[in-house]
Protein backbone atom coordinates (compact mmCIF):
# COMPACT_ATOMS: atom_id res chain seq x y z
CA UNK A 1 0.00 0.00 0.00
CA UNK A 2 1.72 3.52 -1.03
CA UNK A 3 2.69 5.86 1.80
CA UNK A 4 0.94 9.32 1.23
CA UNK A 5 1.65 12.49 3.60
CA UNK A 6 0.35 15.10 5.73
CA UNK A 7 1.47 18.30 4.48
CA UNK A 8 -0.85 20.60 6.96
CA UNK A 9 -3.45 19.86 8.67
CA UNK A 10 -6.58 22.94 10.29
CA UNK A 11 -8.59 22.50 12.92
CA UNK A 12 -11.46 25.00 13.55
CA UNK A 13 -13.84 24.26 16.57
CA UNK A 14 -16.78 26.76 18.24
CA UNK A 15 -13.45 29.18 19.47
CA UNK A 16 -10.59 28.16 18.69
CA UNK A 17 -8.00 27.11 15.32
CA UNK A 18 -4.95 24.87 15.02
CA UNK A 19 -2.76 25.00 11.98
CA UNK A 20 -0.65 21.90 11.82
CA UNK A 21 -1.25 21.43 15.92
CA UNK A 22 -0.40 24.99 17.30
CA UNK A 23 -2.92 27.19 18.37
CA UNK A 24 -3.55 30.26 16.63
CA UNK A 25 -4.93 33.41 17.96
CA UNK A 26 -7.67 35.57 16.73
CA UNK A 27 -8.84 38.72 17.49
CA UNK A 28 -12.00 38.76 18.30
CA UNK A 29 -14.55 41.63 16.97
CA UNK A 30 -17.49 41.37 19.58
CA UNK A 31 -20.21 42.38 16.90
CA UNK A 32 -19.66 39.59 14.14
CA UNK A 33 -19.69 36.10 14.37
CA UNK A 34 -16.37 33.65 14.70
CA UNK A 35 -16.79 32.27 11.41
CA UNK A 36 -16.23 36.34 10.65
CA UNK A 37 -13.72 36.47 13.23
CA UNK A 38 -11.72 34.20 11.42
CA UNK A 39 -12.09 35.76 7.93
CA UNK A 40 -10.79 38.98 9.19
CA UNK A 41 -8.07 37.57 11.05
CA UNK A 42 -6.59 35.32 7.56
CA UNK A 43 -6.26 38.78 5.58
CA UNK A 44 -8.44 37.82 2.31
CA UNK A 45 -10.46 39.51 -0.16
CA UNK A 46 -13.29 37.41 -1.18
CA UNK A 47 -16.39 38.95 -0.87
CA UNK A 48 -18.20 35.63 -1.92
CA UNK A 49 -17.57 34.58 1.96
CA UNK A 50 -20.59 36.50 3.22
CA UNK A 51 -22.71 35.37 0.94
CA UNK A 52 -22.05 31.68 2.21
CA UNK A 53 -23.84 29.30 4.68
CA UNK A 54 -21.94 28.59 8.60
CA UNK A 55 -21.13 25.03 6.78
CA UNK A 56 -19.53 26.56 3.95
CA UNK A 57 -18.18 29.69 5.52
CA UNK A 58 -16.14 26.85 7.88
CA UNK A 59 -14.71 24.71 5.09
CA UNK A 60 -13.88 27.24 3.52
CA UNK A 61 -11.33 29.16 6.01
CA UNK A 62 -10.06 25.92 6.57
CA UNK A 63 -9.03 25.76 2.91
CA UNK A 64 -8.09 28.84 3.01
CA UNK A 65 -5.36 27.98 5.74
CA UNK A 66 -4.26 24.77 4.19
CA UNK A 67 -3.97 26.75 0.49
CA UNK A 68 -2.22 29.63 2.36
CA UNK A 69 0.40 26.81 3.48
CA UNK A 70 0.87 25.48 -0.39
CA UNK A 71 2.11 28.66 -1.45
CA UNK A 72 -0.23 28.05 -4.66
CA UNK A 73 -2.02 30.89 -5.81
CA UNK A 74 -6.08 30.86 -5.29
CA UNK A 75 -6.19 31.40 -9.45
CA UNK A 76 -3.84 28.71 -10.80
CA UNK A 77 -5.27 25.72 -12.17
CA UNK A 78 -5.27 22.77 -10.30
CA UNK A 79 -6.19 19.69 -12.33
CA UNK A 80 -4.74 17.13 -9.99
CA UNK A 81 -6.50 18.08 -6.41
CA UNK A 82 -9.49 16.73 -5.09
CA UNK A 83 -11.68 18.16 -2.56
CA UNK A 84 -13.19 15.01 -0.26
CA UNK A 85 -15.66 16.12 2.84
CA UNK A 86 -17.14 13.92 5.50
CA UNK A 87 -19.91 15.25 8.16
CA UNK A 88 -22.67 14.40 10.09
CA UNK A 89 -25.20 16.88 9.74
CA UNK A 90 -25.40 17.51 6.20
CA UNK A 91 -26.01 20.95 5.89
CA UNK A 92 -28.86 20.93 8.39
CA UNK A 93 -27.82 24.01 10.25
CA UNK A 94 -29.19 26.17 6.43
CA UNK A 95 -31.51 23.37 6.13
CA UNK A 96 -33.48 24.76 9.70
CA UNK A 97 -32.72 28.52 8.32
CA UNK A 98 -34.49 27.47 5.06
CA UNK A 99 -37.45 25.83 6.45
CA UNK A 100 -38.60 28.66 8.15
CA UNK A 101 -38.99 30.22 4.93
CA UNK A 102 -41.31 27.61 4.19
CA UNK A 103 -43.16 27.31 7.57
CA UNK A 104 -46.05 29.33 7.23
CA UNK A 105 -47.92 29.64 4.43
CA UNK A 106 -49.05 33.55 5.29
CA UNK A 107 -45.27 34.36 5.27
CA UNK A 108 -43.92 31.88 2.34
CA UNK A 109 -40.85 33.18 1.25
CA UNK A 110 -38.55 30.46 -0.71
CA UNK A 111 -35.25 31.95 -1.57
CA UNK A 112 -33.33 30.55 -4.01
CA UNK A 113 -29.76 31.86 -2.69
CA UNK A 114 -31.02 30.14 0.59
CA UNK A 115 -32.15 27.13 -1.15
CA UNK A 116 -28.67 26.28 -2.92
CA UNK A 117 -26.97 25.51 0.29
CA UNK A 118 -29.50 23.09 1.70
CA UNK A 119 -26.74 20.32 0.25
CA UNK A 120 -24.17 18.92 1.96
CA UNK A 121 -21.56 19.17 -0.82
CA UNK A 122 -21.96 22.59 -1.68
CA UNK A 123 -18.96 23.27 -0.04
CA UNK A 124 -17.03 21.25 -1.90
CA UNK A 125 -18.06 23.51 -4.52
CA UNK A 126 -17.23 26.80 -3.38
CA UNK A 127 -13.59 25.38 -2.02
CA UNK A 128 -13.42 24.05 -5.68
CA UNK A 129 -14.62 27.85 -7.08
CA UNK A 130 -12.14 29.78 -4.67
CA UNK A 131 -8.81 27.24 -5.59
CA UNK A 132 -9.96 26.15 -9.29
CA UNK A 133 -9.24 22.52 -7.97
CA UNK A 134 -11.20 20.64 -11.14
CA UNK A 135 -10.04 17.29 -9.68
CA UNK A 136 -12.94 14.54 -7.91
CA UNK A 137 -15.58 16.04 -5.03
CA UNK A 138 -17.50 14.38 -2.66
CA UNK A 139 -19.51 14.71 0.11
CA UNK A 140 -19.44 11.48 2.67
CA UNK A 141 -22.10 11.48 5.73
CA UNK A 142 -22.03 9.42 8.57
CA UNK A 143 -23.05 10.01 12.39
CA UNK A 144 -19.39 9.71 13.57
CA UNK A 145 -15.98 11.01 12.92
CA UNK A 146 -13.86 7.69 11.74
CA UNK A 147 -10.54 7.82 11.26
CA UNK A 148 -10.27 4.31 9.30
CA UNK A 149 -12.52 5.37 6.78
CA UNK A 150 -10.65 8.96 6.45
CA UNK A 151 -7.55 6.90 5.79
CA UNK A 152 -9.19 4.35 3.57
CA UNK A 153 -10.74 7.25 1.38
CA UNK A 154 -7.42 8.87 1.37
CA UNK A 155 -5.72 6.07 -0.08
CA UNK A 156 -8.56 5.91 -2.53
CA UNK A 157 -8.13 9.28 -3.71
CA UNK A 158 -4.68 9.20 -4.62
CA UNK A 159 -4.38 5.91 -6.10
CA UNK A 160 -2.36 4.98 -8.85
CA UNK A 161 -4.56 5.83 -12.69
CA UNK A 162 -6.75 8.92 -11.13
CA UNK A 163 -4.15 11.43 -12.13
CA UNK A 164 -4.87 13.14 -8.73
CA UNK A 165 -1.92 13.82 -6.72
CA UNK A 166 -3.46 16.28 -3.53
CA UNK A 167 -6.16 16.33 -1.66
CA UNK A 168 -8.09 18.20 0.91
CA UNK A 169 -10.04 15.95 3.04
CA UNK A 170 -11.50 15.89 6.13
CA UNK A 171 -14.30 16.47 8.73
CA UNK A 172 -16.61 19.63 8.13
CA UNK A 173 -19.45 19.95 10.45
CA UNK A 174 -21.35 22.66 11.68
CA UNK A 175 -24.70 23.01 13.13
CA UNK A 176 -26.60 25.06 15.30
CA UNK A 177 -23.48 27.38 16.16
CA UNK A 178 -21.17 24.55 16.87
CA UNK A 179 -18.49 23.98 14.75
CA UNK A 180 -16.02 21.24 14.20
CA UNK A 181 -13.44 20.87 11.45
CA UNK A 182 -10.60 18.74 10.83
CA UNK A 183 -9.25 19.23 7.18
CA UNK A 184 -5.85 18.38 5.95
CA UNK A 185 -3.92 18.81 2.94
CA UNK A 186 -2.65 15.52 1.94
CA UNK A 187 -0.08 14.37 -0.79
CA UNK A 188 1.49 11.28 -2.35
CA UNK A 189 4.84 12.97 -2.23
CA UNK A 190 6.98 13.89 0.83
CA UNK A 191 8.95 17.11 1.12
CA UNK A 192 10.06 19.46 3.34
CA UNK A 193 6.76 20.84 4.16
CA UNK A 194 5.59 17.24 5.29
CA UNK A 195 4.23 17.15 8.86
CA UNK A 196 3.52 13.65 9.37
CA UNK A 197 2.56 10.37 7.60
CA UNK A 198 -1.83 9.96 6.24
CA UNK A 199 -2.67 6.78 8.79
CA UNK A 200 -4.64 6.53 11.64
CA UNK A 201 -2.38 7.89 14.03
CA UNK A 202 -1.23 11.45 12.61
CA UNK A 203 -4.99 11.95 12.00
CA UNK A 204 -6.08 11.60 15.34
CA UNK A 205 -3.30 13.84 16.42
CA UNK A 206 -4.40 17.09 15.34
CA UNK A 207 -8.08 16.28 16.22
CA UNK A 208 -7.41 18.91 19.45
CA UNK B 1 -13.42 -7.12 -12.45
CA UNK B 2 -16.71 -5.98 -10.57
CA UNK B 3 -20.06 -6.29 -12.39
CA UNK B 4 -23.62 -6.16 -11.31
CA UNK B 5 -25.22 -9.23 -10.45
CA UNK B 6 -29.05 -8.52 -9.34
CA UNK B 7 -31.00 -4.62 -8.87
CA UNK B 8 -34.37 -3.06 -8.41
CA UNK B 9 -36.24 -0.55 -8.77
CA UNK B 10 -39.22 1.17 -6.52
CA UNK B 11 -40.81 4.16 -8.25
CA UNK B 12 -44.14 5.25 -9.56
CA UNK B 13 -43.81 3.15 -12.73
CA UNK B 14 -43.54 -0.08 -10.69
CA UNK B 15 -41.82 -2.19 -8.31
CA UNK B 16 -39.34 -4.30 -9.86
CA UNK B 17 -36.62 -3.13 -12.61
CA UNK B 18 -38.59 -5.42 -15.21
CA UNK B 19 -41.53 -3.63 -14.55
CA UNK B 20 -39.71 0.07 -14.72
CA UNK B 21 -38.36 -0.81 -17.96
CA UNK B 22 -41.05 -2.61 -19.53
CA UNK B 23 -43.38 0.73 -18.68
CA UNK B 24 -40.65 2.31 -20.18
CA UNK B 25 -40.42 0.65 -23.41
CA UNK B 26 -44.23 1.19 -23.90
CA UNK B 27 -43.80 4.56 -23.40
CA UNK B 28 -45.86 5.43 -19.82
CA UNK B 29 -44.71 8.45 -17.89
CA UNK B 30 -45.79 8.69 -14.68
CA UNK B 31 -45.25 12.55 -14.65
CA UNK B 32 -48.23 14.76 -14.08
CA UNK B 33 -49.56 17.72 -12.52
CA UNK B 34 -50.03 17.97 -8.68
CA UNK B 35 -52.18 21.00 -8.30
CA UNK B 36 -52.23 20.39 -4.52
CA UNK B 37 -49.40 18.23 -3.13
CA UNK B 38 -47.29 18.71 -0.05
CA UNK B 39 -49.89 22.29 0.77
CA UNK B 40 -47.97 23.65 -1.77
CA UNK B 41 -48.86 26.75 -3.50
CA UNK B 42 -47.95 26.42 -6.69
CA UNK B 43 -48.85 23.34 -8.70
CA UNK B 44 -45.98 21.08 -9.97
CA UNK B 45 -45.42 18.10 -12.68
CA UNK B 46 -43.42 15.09 -11.36
CA UNK B 47 -44.20 11.95 -10.37
CA UNK B 48 -45.37 10.51 -6.49
CA UNK B 49 -44.93 6.68 -4.80
CA UNK B 50 -48.27 4.95 -3.82
CA UNK B 51 -47.69 5.13 -0.38
CA UNK B 52 -50.67 2.54 0.12
CA UNK B 53 -48.70 0.52 -2.26
CA UNK B 54 -45.28 0.86 -0.69
CA UNK B 55 -47.07 0.21 2.78
CA UNK B 56 -48.30 -2.99 1.77
CA UNK B 57 -45.20 -4.55 -0.13
CA UNK B 58 -43.19 -3.07 2.98
CA UNK B 59 -45.24 -5.41 5.56
CA UNK B 60 -44.53 -8.01 3.66
CA UNK B 61 -40.85 -8.24 4.29
CA UNK B 62 -39.36 -9.87 7.74
CA UNK B 63 -40.40 -7.20 10.49
CA UNK B 64 -37.63 -5.42 12.90
CA UNK B 65 -38.50 -4.04 15.80
CA UNK B 66 -38.18 -0.67 14.52
CA UNK B 67 -40.44 2.21 13.17
CA UNK B 68 -38.97 3.08 9.75
CA UNK B 69 -39.68 6.27 7.82
CA UNK B 70 -41.19 6.50 4.54
CA UNK B 71 -37.15 7.19 2.76
CA UNK B 72 -36.27 4.12 4.92
CA UNK B 73 -38.81 1.96 4.10
CA UNK B 74 -38.53 2.53 -0.17
CA UNK B 75 -34.41 1.94 0.65
CA UNK B 76 -34.76 -1.11 2.48
CA UNK B 77 -37.71 -2.55 0.43
CA UNK B 78 -35.43 -1.83 -2.30
CA UNK B 79 -32.50 -3.32 -1.37
CA UNK B 80 -34.41 -6.65 0.02
CA UNK B 81 -35.62 -6.90 -3.58
CA UNK B 82 -32.10 -6.79 -4.96
CA UNK B 83 -30.15 -8.84 -2.65
CA UNK B 84 -33.22 -11.41 -2.34
CA UNK B 85 -32.75 -11.85 -6.53
CA UNK B 86 -28.96 -11.40 -5.38
CA UNK B 87 -29.29 -14.55 -3.81
CA UNK B 88 -26.34 -13.24 -1.41
CA UNK B 89 -26.13 -13.39 2.68
CA UNK B 90 -26.17 -9.89 3.52
CA UNK B 91 -25.15 -9.76 7.12
CA UNK B 92 -21.77 -11.05 5.96
CA UNK B 93 -18.96 -8.92 6.80
CA UNK B 94 -17.62 -9.52 3.02
CA UNK B 95 -21.03 -7.72 2.11
CA UNK B 96 -20.66 -3.39 2.07
CA UNK B 97 -23.89 -0.97 2.01
CA UNK B 98 -23.79 2.11 0.64
CA UNK B 99 -26.85 4.43 0.58
CA UNK B 100 -26.78 7.93 -1.86
CA UNK B 101 -29.54 10.28 -1.08
CA UNK B 102 -29.88 14.44 -1.28
CA UNK B 103 -32.13 14.69 1.18
CA UNK B 104 -33.51 11.97 3.47
CA UNK B 105 -35.62 12.28 6.30
CA UNK B 106 -35.31 16.01 5.58
CA UNK B 107 -39.28 15.86 5.78
CA UNK B 108 -39.40 15.42 9.25
CA UNK B 109 -38.58 19.04 10.11
CA UNK B 110 -41.73 20.30 9.10
CA UNK B 111 -43.29 17.13 11.41
CA UNK B 112 -41.11 15.22 12.93
CA UNK B 113 -44.28 12.10 13.43
CA UNK B 114 -42.87 10.98 16.45
CA UNK B 115 -39.25 10.55 15.36
CA UNK B 116 -36.15 11.63 17.18
CA UNK B 117 -34.73 14.61 16.36
CA UNK B 118 -31.49 12.99 15.31
CA UNK B 119 -33.31 10.90 12.83
CA UNK B 120 -33.02 13.75 9.85
CA UNK B 121 -29.06 12.67 10.11
CA UNK B 122 -28.83 10.48 7.00
CA UNK B 123 -26.07 8.95 8.66
CA UNK B 124 -28.71 7.34 11.05
CA UNK B 125 -30.69 5.80 8.39
CA UNK B 126 -27.66 4.74 6.64
CA UNK B 127 -27.00 2.82 10.17
CA UNK B 128 -30.65 1.45 9.59
CA UNK B 129 -30.71 -0.09 6.93
CA UNK B 130 -27.38 -1.69 7.49
CA UNK B 131 -28.75 -2.89 11.24
CA UNK B 132 -32.19 -4.84 9.12
CA UNK B 133 -29.75 -6.38 6.94
CA UNK B 134 -27.99 -7.53 10.06
CA UNK B 135 -24.93 -6.32 8.27
CA UNK B 136 -21.83 -5.46 10.53
CA UNK B 137 -20.11 -2.94 8.06
CA UNK B 138 -20.14 0.97 8.35
CA UNK B 139 -23.08 2.19 5.70
CA UNK B 140 -21.46 5.18 4.18
CA UNK B 141 -23.81 7.75 2.77
CA UNK B 142 -22.83 9.54 -0.24
CA UNK B 143 -24.71 13.08 -0.72
CA UNK B 144 -23.21 14.54 -3.45
CA UNK B 145 -26.23 16.58 -4.74
CA UNK B 146 -27.44 15.26 -8.35
CA UNK B 147 -24.56 13.03 -9.27
CA UNK B 148 -25.30 10.84 -5.95
CA UNK B 149 -26.34 7.87 -7.50
CA UNK B 150 -23.48 7.32 -9.64
CA UNK B 151 -20.69 8.54 -7.36
CA UNK B 152 -21.98 5.78 -4.86
CA UNK B 153 -21.60 3.55 -7.46
CA UNK B 154 -18.19 4.90 -7.61
CA UNK B 155 -17.72 4.74 -4.17
CA UNK B 156 -18.89 1.33 -4.14
CA UNK B 157 -16.27 -0.19 -6.98
CA UNK B 158 -13.57 1.66 -5.35
CA UNK B 159 -13.72 0.31 -1.69
CA UNK B 160 -14.30 -3.23 -3.11
CA UNK B 161 -11.17 -3.13 -4.75
CA UNK B 162 -9.21 -1.45 -1.87
CA UNK B 163 -10.36 -3.60 1.17
CA UNK B 164 -11.38 -6.61 -1.24
CA UNK B 165 -15.57 -6.98 -0.12
CA UNK B 166 -16.85 -9.79 -1.96
CA UNK B 167 -20.29 -7.82 -2.67
CA UNK B 168 -21.46 -3.80 -2.52
CA UNK B 169 -25.11 -2.99 -2.22
CA UNK B 170 -25.60 0.33 -3.26
CA UNK B 171 -28.92 2.01 -2.59
CA UNK B 172 -29.88 5.52 -4.10
CA UNK B 173 -33.17 6.55 -2.47
CA UNK B 174 -35.18 10.17 -2.25
CA UNK B 175 -38.78 11.25 -1.61
CA UNK B 176 -40.50 14.32 -2.69
CA UNK B 177 -41.20 17.07 0.12
CA UNK B 178 -42.50 20.43 0.34
CA UNK B 179 -38.74 20.98 1.55
CA UNK B 180 -37.76 20.12 -1.76
CA UNK B 181 -40.27 21.27 -4.43
CA UNK B 182 -40.59 24.08 -3.07
CA UNK B 183 -36.39 25.00 -3.60
CA UNK B 184 -36.57 24.06 -7.16
CA UNK B 185 -39.78 26.27 -7.30
CA UNK B 186 -37.97 28.91 -5.86
CA UNK B 187 -34.77 28.50 -8.39
CA UNK B 188 -37.32 28.55 -11.47
CA UNK B 189 -35.87 25.32 -12.49
CA UNK B 190 -38.93 23.38 -12.94
CA UNK B 191 -41.37 22.77 -15.81
CA UNK B 192 -44.97 23.02 -15.32
CA UNK B 193 -45.59 20.36 -18.04
CA UNK B 194 -43.91 17.26 -19.22
CA UNK B 195 -40.05 18.05 -19.50
CA UNK B 196 -38.60 18.12 -22.99
CA UNK B 197 -34.63 16.63 -22.50
CA UNK B 198 -32.52 18.83 -25.28
CA UNK B 199 -35.46 19.84 -26.64
CA UNK B 200 -35.72 23.79 -28.32
CA UNK B 201 -38.22 24.69 -25.96
CA UNK B 202 -37.52 22.94 -23.08
CA UNK B 203 -38.51 24.79 -19.99
CA UNK B 204 -37.22 22.93 -17.13
CA UNK B 205 -37.33 19.55 -15.01
CA UNK B 206 -39.60 17.42 -13.39
CA UNK B 207 -39.22 16.09 -9.89
CA UNK B 208 -40.02 12.22 -9.11
CA UNK B 209 -39.19 9.98 -6.11
CA UNK B 210 -38.12 6.18 -5.38
CA UNK B 211 -35.31 4.22 -4.48
CA UNK B 212 -32.78 1.86 -6.42
CA UNK B 213 -30.88 -0.98 -6.00
CA UNK B 214 -27.72 -2.41 -7.18
CA UNK B 215 -25.67 -5.65 -6.48
CA UNK B 216 -22.48 -5.66 -7.26
CA UNK B 217 -19.87 -8.89 -7.07
CA UNK B 218 -15.82 -8.44 -7.55
CA UNK B 219 -15.07 -11.76 -9.08
CA UNK B 220 -12.16 -12.70 -11.83
CA UNK B 221 -14.82 -15.06 -13.34
CA UNK B 222 -17.05 -12.69 -14.72
CA UNK B 223 -20.15 -14.41 -15.90
CA UNK B 224 -20.75 -14.57 -19.45
CA UNK B 225 -22.71 -11.17 -20.46
CA UNK B 226 -22.63 -9.81 -16.94
CA UNK B 227 -22.01 -5.74 -16.84
CA UNK B 228 -19.18 -4.94 -15.48
CA UNK B 229 -18.18 -1.13 -14.63
CA UNK B 230 -15.45 -0.77 -17.18
CA UNK B 231 -14.50 2.77 -16.21
CA UNK B 232 -15.45 5.65 -13.92
CA UNK B 233 -14.97 9.20 -13.17
CA UNK B 234 -15.79 12.13 -11.30
CA UNK B 235 -14.53 15.96 -11.86
CA UNK B 236 -15.50 19.27 -10.41
CA UNK B 237 -16.28 22.45 -12.72
CA UNK B 238 -15.04 24.86 -10.26
CA UNK B 239 -17.13 27.50 -12.02
CA UNK B 240 -20.45 27.89 -9.96
CA UNK B 241 -22.37 26.70 -6.87
CA UNK B 242 -25.88 26.04 -9.15
CA UNK B 243 -24.88 26.57 -12.41
CA UNK B 244 -22.43 23.96 -14.48
CA UNK B 245 -19.88 25.20 -16.66
CA UNK B 246 -20.73 26.74 -19.80
CA UNK B 247 -18.63 24.65 -21.49
CA UNK B 248 -19.07 20.97 -20.33
CA UNK B 249 -15.64 21.52 -18.43
CA UNK B 250 -16.01 18.93 -15.47
CA UNK B 251 -18.17 16.68 -17.13
CA UNK B 252 -15.89 16.18 -20.20
CA UNK B 253 -13.22 16.05 -17.42
CA UNK B 254 -14.96 12.83 -15.74
CA UNK B 255 -15.56 11.39 -18.92
CA UNK B 256 -12.09 11.75 -20.33
CA UNK B 257 -10.92 10.27 -16.80
CA UNK B 258 -13.63 7.36 -17.24
CA UNK B 259 -12.07 6.33 -20.90
CA UNK B 260 -8.76 6.63 -19.32
CA UNK B 261 -6.32 3.86 -21.18
CA UNK B 262 -9.38 2.18 -21.84
CA UNK B 263 -9.87 4.08 -25.93
CA UNK B 264 -11.28 0.59 -26.93
CA UNK B 265 -14.61 0.78 -24.84
CA UNK B 266 -15.49 4.00 -26.89
CA UNK B 267 -15.44 1.63 -30.03
CA UNK B 268 -18.15 -0.72 -28.47
CA UNK B 269 -20.59 2.50 -26.94
CA UNK B 270 -23.93 1.67 -27.96
CA UNK B 271 -25.56 4.70 -26.38
CA UNK B 272 -25.07 7.78 -23.61
CA UNK B 273 -27.79 7.84 -20.91
CA UNK B 274 -27.14 11.30 -20.35
CA UNK B 275 -28.63 13.01 -17.10
CA UNK B 276 -30.56 15.35 -19.69
CA UNK B 277 -32.57 17.50 -16.87
CA UNK B 278 -34.04 19.65 -19.45
CA UNK B 279 -32.97 22.66 -17.91
CA UNK B 280 -31.53 25.08 -20.23
CA UNK B 281 -28.24 25.30 -18.65
CA UNK B 282 -27.82 21.41 -18.02
CA UNK B 283 -28.77 20.11 -21.77
CA UNK B 284 -26.57 22.55 -23.21
CA UNK B 285 -23.79 21.86 -21.35
CA UNK B 286 -24.04 18.08 -21.87
CA UNK B 287 -24.18 18.96 -25.11
CA UNK B 288 -21.13 20.40 -25.07
CA UNK B 289 -19.11 17.74 -22.98
CA UNK B 290 -20.27 14.81 -25.52
CA UNK B 291 -19.26 16.74 -28.70
CA UNK B 292 -15.78 17.69 -27.00
CA UNK B 293 -14.95 13.61 -25.87
CA UNK B 294 -16.04 13.21 -29.99
CA UNK B 295 -19.21 11.28 -29.03
CA UNK B 296 -21.93 13.43 -30.98
CA UNK B 297 -22.68 10.66 -33.36
CA UNK B 298 -23.60 8.41 -30.53
CA UNK B 299 -27.71 8.00 -29.95
CA UNK B 300 -28.13 9.60 -26.74
CA UNK B 301 -31.16 9.67 -24.69
CA UNK B 302 -32.52 10.93 -21.36
CA UNK B 303 -35.20 9.50 -18.83
CA UNK B 304 -36.57 12.25 -17.10
CA UNK B 305 -39.50 12.20 -19.10
CA UNK B 306 -40.58 9.09 -17.68
CA UNK B 307 -40.35 10.08 -13.80
CA UNK B 308 -38.95 13.10 -13.60
CA UNK B 309 -35.84 13.68 -11.95
CA UNK B 310 -35.70 11.16 -8.91
CA UNK B 311 -32.50 12.83 -7.20
CA UNK B 312 -30.45 11.00 -5.16
CA UNK B 313 -31.89 7.81 -6.80
CA UNK B 314 -31.16 8.78 -10.30
CA UNK B 315 -27.94 7.67 -10.79
CA UNK B 316 -28.72 4.24 -9.91
CA UNK B 317 -31.97 3.52 -11.67
CA UNK B 318 -31.04 5.31 -14.66
CA UNK B 319 -27.90 2.81 -14.67
CA UNK B 320 -29.90 -0.05 -14.02
CA UNK B 321 -32.69 1.17 -16.68
CA UNK B 322 -29.57 1.18 -19.14
CA UNK B 323 -28.00 -2.34 -17.93
CA UNK B 324 -31.54 -3.60 -19.09
CA UNK B 325 -31.81 -1.77 -22.27
CA UNK B 326 -28.02 -2.82 -23.57
CA UNK B 327 -28.86 -6.57 -22.14
CA UNK B 328 -31.86 -6.32 -24.72
CA UNK B 329 -29.60 -4.81 -27.70
CA UNK B 330 -32.29 -1.66 -27.38
CA UNK B 331 -32.11 2.33 -26.70
CA UNK B 332 -34.69 3.51 -25.17
CA UNK B 333 -36.45 6.78 -26.49
CA UNK B 334 -35.87 10.69 -25.30
CA UNK B 335 -39.68 10.94 -23.65
CA UNK B 336 -40.58 14.74 -24.34
CA UNK B 337 -37.94 15.11 -26.99
CA UNK B 338 -39.74 16.54 -30.14
CA UNK B 339 -37.16 19.64 -31.85
CA UNK B 340 -33.74 19.31 -30.81
CA UNK B 341 -32.79 22.77 -29.48
CA UNK B 342 -28.76 22.53 -28.11
CA UNK B 343 -25.78 24.16 -28.63
CA UNK B 344 -23.57 21.62 -30.16
CA UNK B 345 -24.52 19.02 -32.48
CA UNK B 346 -25.40 15.61 -30.47
CA UNK B 347 -27.72 12.50 -31.86
CA UNK B 348 -30.73 12.31 -29.08
CA UNK B 349 -32.15 9.20 -29.54
CA UNK B 350 -36.06 9.99 -29.80
CA UNK B 351 -37.38 6.33 -30.81
CA UNK B 352 -37.18 2.86 -29.52
CA UNK B 353 -34.33 1.30 -31.63
CA UNK B 354 -32.26 -1.64 -31.99
CA UNK B 355 -28.66 -0.80 -30.71
CA UNK B 356 -25.48 -1.96 -31.23
CA UNK B 357 -22.60 -2.14 -29.69
CA UNK B 358 -21.84 -3.87 -25.60
CA UNK B 359 -21.18 -0.93 -23.28
CA UNK B 360 -23.30 2.47 -22.10
CA UNK B 361 -22.03 5.64 -20.39
CA UNK B 362 -24.07 7.30 -17.73
CA UNK B 363 -23.59 10.94 -17.45
CA UNK B 364 -24.49 13.34 -14.56
CA UNK B 365 -24.10 16.87 -13.52
CA UNK B 366 -25.30 18.53 -9.97
CA UNK B 367 -25.48 21.73 -8.33
CA UNK B 368 -21.51 22.31 -6.28
CA UNK B 369 -20.03 22.07 -9.34
CA UNK B 370 -20.06 17.83 -9.24
CA UNK B 371 -19.88 15.74 -12.60
CA UNK B 372 -19.69 11.73 -12.90
CA UNK B 373 -19.68 9.37 -15.45
CA UNK B 374 -19.69 5.77 -15.32
CA UNK B 375 -19.40 2.82 -17.89
CA UNK B 376 -20.95 -0.59 -17.86
CA UNK B 377 -20.32 -3.00 -20.35
CA UNK B 378 -19.35 -7.08 -21.41
CA UNK B 379 -16.16 -7.19 -20.54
Amino acid sequence: MAELFIQSAVRITSDQVWVDGEKISIKKEEEVSWLTNIYRNLDIQYPKFFKMDNLCKAGFLAAEMLMGKSGLEPTEEKRDWSVLLFNRSSSLDNDQSYQQTIADSANYFPSPAVFVYTLSNIVTGEIAIRNKIMGESCSYIMDNFDADILYETGLIGLSEGKGIDHLLIGWVEFLDDTCDVLLFHVTKEKNGKTICPWNNVGIKKFFL
Amino acid sequence: MIYKISDNIISPLGYSSEENYQNMKNGISKAVLHQHAFNLPEPFFGSLLNWEEIEAQFSQLPQKACRYTRFEKIAILSAYKAIEAAKIDASSKDVLFVLSSTKGNIHLLENSDGFDKNRINMGTSANLLGEYFNNPNPVMVISNACTSGVVAQIYAKEMMEAKGYKYAVVVGADILSKFVISGFQSFKALSTERCKPFDLNRKGLNLGEGAASIVLEQSDNVPEGALCILGTGNRNDANHISGPSRTGEGLFNAITAAYAFKQAFKESLSFINAHGTATPYNDDMESWAISRSELENIPTNSLKGFLGHTLGAAGVLECIISCHALNEGIILPTLGHDTKGVVKEITVNTELKHGEGNSFLKIISGFGGSNAAIIYGKK
